[in-house]
């Protein structure tokens, strides 16, 4: 085995996922910019949009999960991720609390799917019918944050949370150091 | 409003002089009177006594006792304690809803009944137990009830229904109560023989210097439960500056399964009254203030002839037993149902006419207490055992007991044992040899100082009973080994969500939160990270709440997570899949309906 493949061999894997959510949070683990060629020297990407692996190819040292469940297909991912990450943290407000998605958790389902595919004043659907393709995941009675379906390690909040927010927190796990997230990584106004 | 009803509230009023700090007899007199304390005769009570309006609507919808709403003529209160829970409580309910139609908290159409449950009312020792308006009823069975249904139908007075009177002075005629005293065991502190005049003489020989001196050679600790030095407490409040001063004696005995000072108040009531007159000489004070809680109000009249006969005899009044420049009185104020009034600060509040908040400390009342004067509170058996030791002498009095808590300590004791009612024992007894006296041998669990205070286990009745072992305000609740003990912490904890006055957050919140946790560890839904969040939040709980009933609430969590750990590891999984709350199922039990297939992921 040569020194560059021993070293390949030892770094932790990390995956991450968008399930509910609207791609900001991984916008945003993209805007750490050049500083990713440094984050690639400490981690190997596993199942991720970034690099489109679509199925885990052995366990994770982190899960980062965007978005809450809003349908099966949601949970069953985050079932995956629960399954093969060590450590799994919910990444942003949608995650964390439902966010965006689950305005609708005070609306009957019948009701949201009405107003989606047949009442809505902008809705142009000749067919009259509710998409119902066996394709299509069912949806959730309401939209779950993550923590409520499987056990989640740690939040970072922020909608989405900053470049540099993630960046700390992923390194200070890689480092075995203590997180530091000062004031205005934190701070939402 | 009538004419008629607008000239009683005028009176009731005038009656105390418009004086807004009487409010609390104000609007209990309106309740008595009319059976609610409605919009118009607020109005009326606010510019009588000249207080903004919202003054005297917090205060008539802060206490259990007193409503806007219209009660029936006959109010009729189910006492819901543990103690009555595990002896009958749900049979006693059902058979009053079934005999009157109606529910908790439901009035009969007609307007006669009003049908509602109340925390404690100090009869554990023989529950399950019934207030009807202010009468007591114990030991009640099914028979009784459909029998007091029947009889109040038919137009019997409440006070006429008493088939049989209870022991000692419960059959006073002016308690006449069904009231048993149950008091098994007599020592030579509250209840030796007594005479009349003894130890208030004895006092009034000495300067008031000397006797706060005696009380501490004595060393005694305030009975209540906190066990503060009173020899110091009254220290405090002598030299502190005002004009006045007052003595408050806390007889709102509301911790759950106490029920001691109702034996006190029933037997001996002339030793509290020469233990506040000797406190009043002790501070300088010429008032003091019995606050009597509502659930004794079949005590009041006898309290009060007591008292007149004090004054008789010149215990009370102008120079008291002929010592020139001393005088003293006392005047009872009732309370009206609120648990937080038992905390010192709220019980002032509740004096001065105010909702039963707690205040600020410090000031501390001996600075600041009632009406901003300088303020000694002391429970019912502080007092008795100030007397006594008056009478007695100091040294003889700490030769009672064990080193740091010197004289007897009454302990009231129910659920599952044999001879439940109030032992008088000397401090330092062993938990073993009290359970032994009550015949509670076998007991599974003991709670000590009621909710506020610790769950034990078999492996600790050898600890000693005393302030700095197991500590007391008086409740001993036995639970025998058939006792599901998470359900008694689960009603503790129901108990103080209720009872919170609402005005710090990590009270009114914090104890919902963690009645909320325990509700999902009791079904079954609890992971092992459950009692981490109990334990932490518990402990936040209790060093950051405002006063002694957010402090202590936790403890039925606290010490049942120390002392009876595997109940609760029984009861949580640390479930992989999913968080054992979560029903991915239910979850997709509408899409599936609604789309008339099965999912493609999780199969039932």
């Amino acid at each position: 085995m040569t020194k560059e493949q021993e070293h390949t061999m030892a770094k932790p894997k990390i995956a991450t996922t968008s399930l509910a959510g609207c791609f900001g949070c991984h916008m945003s683990i993209l805007d750490i910019d050049d500083r990713i060629l440094q984050l690639v020297e400490l981690i190997e990407f596993d199942k991720s949009p970034i690099n489109d692996i679509k199925e885990f190819t052995g366990e994770c040292l982190v899960g980062l999960v965007e978005g809450g469940c809003a349908n099966e297909e949601n949970v069953r991912v985050l079932q995956e991720f629960r399954k093969h990450c060590k450590i799994l943290i919910s990444l942003g407000d949608c995650a964390i609390n439902g966010g965006l998605p689950a305005m609708r958790n005070t609306i009957p389902l019948q009701e949201c799917l009405d107003e989606a595919y047949l009442n809505g004043p902008t809705v142009h659907n000749p067919s009259g019918k509710i998409p119902n393709d066996p394709e299509i995941p069912l949806l959730l009675d309401k939209v779950y944050p993550c923590h409520e379906v499987v056990k989640v390690d740690y939040h970072l909040p922020g909608c989405p949370p900053s470049a540099d927010t993630i960046w700390q927190a992923l390194t200070a796990l890689l480092t075995d150091k203590p997180l530091e997230l000062p004031y205005e990584l934190i701070k939402y106004d | 409003m009538s004419e008629n009803i607008e000239t009683a509230v005028r009176n009731i009023c005038e009656s105390v002089g418009n004086d807004r700090a009487r409010m609390m007899d104000i609007v209990r007199e309106v309740q008595e009177t009319f059976g609610c304390v409605s919009d118009d005769a607020m109005d009326l009570i606010a510019s009588q006594v000249r207080t903004p309006r919202v003054e005297v609507e917090s205060v008539v919808t802060f206490y259990a006792f007193l409503s806007k709403k219209q009660n029936g003529n006959v109010v009729i209160r189910l006492c819901d304690d543990i103690i009555d829970r595990m002896f009958g409580f749900e049979r006693i309910r059902q058979t009053f809803s079934e005999a009157l139609g109606i529910g908790i908290g439901e009035t009969t159409e007609d307007g006669r009944f009003t049908l509602e449950t109340t925390p404690c009312i100090g009869m554990c020792d023989q529950a399950p137990a019934v207030m009807v308006n202010d009468e007591i009823f114990t030991d009640v069975s099914r028979d009784t009830v459909v029998d007091i249904v029947e009889q109040l139908k038919a137009g019997v007075a409440p006070e006429r229904l008493r088939r049989r009177l209870g022991d000692g002075c419960n059959s006073n005629p002016l308690v006449s109560a069904a009231v048993s005293n149950n008091l098994r065991r007599k020592d030579a502190v509250i209840f030796a023989p007594l005479e009349c005049g003894n130890a208030l003489n004895k006092a009034l020989s000495m300067s008031p210097n000397e006797v706060i001196r005696d009380i501490k050679t004595a060393r005694l600790r305030g009975r209540g439960g906190a066990g503060f030095p009173t020899g110091m407490k009254w220290d405090f409040t002598r030299a502190a500056k005002g004009e006045k001063k007052y003595v408050i004696c806390n007889a709102d005995e509301g911790e759950p399964g106490t029920f001691k000072d109702r034996v006190i108040l029933t037997e001996r009531p002339e030793l509290l009254i020469e233990g506040m007159a000797i406190a009043g000489y002790a501070i300088g004070a010429k008032e003091g203030i019995i606050y009597l809680r509502g659930e004794y109000a079949y005590l009041r009249p006898y309290l009060e002839d007591v008292l007149q006969k004090a004054r008789n005899m010149n215990l009370l009044g102008t120079n008291v037993l002929g010592h020139e420049g001393f005088d003293f009185d006392i005047r009872i104020q009732m309370g009206a149902g609120a648990y937080v009034c038992g905390e010192e600060t709220a019980l002032i509040s509740s004096c001065e006419g105010l909702r039963g908040d707690p205040k600020n400390r410090p000031p501390f009342p001996a600075q600041k207490g009632y009406q901003g004067y300088p303020t000694t509170v002391n429970n019912v058996e502080t007092f008795c055992c100030v007397a006594r030791i008056l009478d007695q002498g100091a040294g003889w009095f700490s030769q009672i007991g064990s080193k740091g808590s010197t004289g007897t300590k009454l302990l009231s004791i129910a659920g599952d044992c044999r001879r439940p009612g109030v032992y008088e024992v000397p401090f330092g007894i062993k938990l073993s040899e009290v359970l032994e006296l009550a015949g509670g041998d076998g007991a599974a669990a003991v709670q000590m100082g009621g909710p506020s205070g610790q769950m034990v286990g078999p492996e600790e009745y050898d600890r000693t009973i005393c302030y700095d072992d197991l500590a007391t305000g008086g409740a001993m609740m036995v639970f025998g080994p058939n006792r599901d003990l998470l359900e008694v912490v689960h009603y503790f904890m129901e108990f103080f969500v209720e009872e919170s006055c609402g005005y710090c957050t990590p009270c009114r919140v914090g104890n919902v939160l963690l009645k909320e946790r325990l509700e999902k560890i009791m079904q079954g839904k609890g992971e092992p990270a459950d009692l981490q969040y109990l334990e932490e939040l518990g402990t936040s709980v209790k060093s950051t709440s405002r006063c002694g009933l957010g402090q202590t609430s936790p403890n039925p969590i606290l010490t049942t997570l120390k002392n009876f750990r595997p109940v609760y590891e029984k009861l949580v999984t640390e479930d992989q899949e999913f968080r054992p709350t979560f029903d991915i199922q239910q979850a997709l039990g509408e899409a599936k309906a609604i789309a008339g297939r099965p999912s493609m992921h999780f199969t039932d």
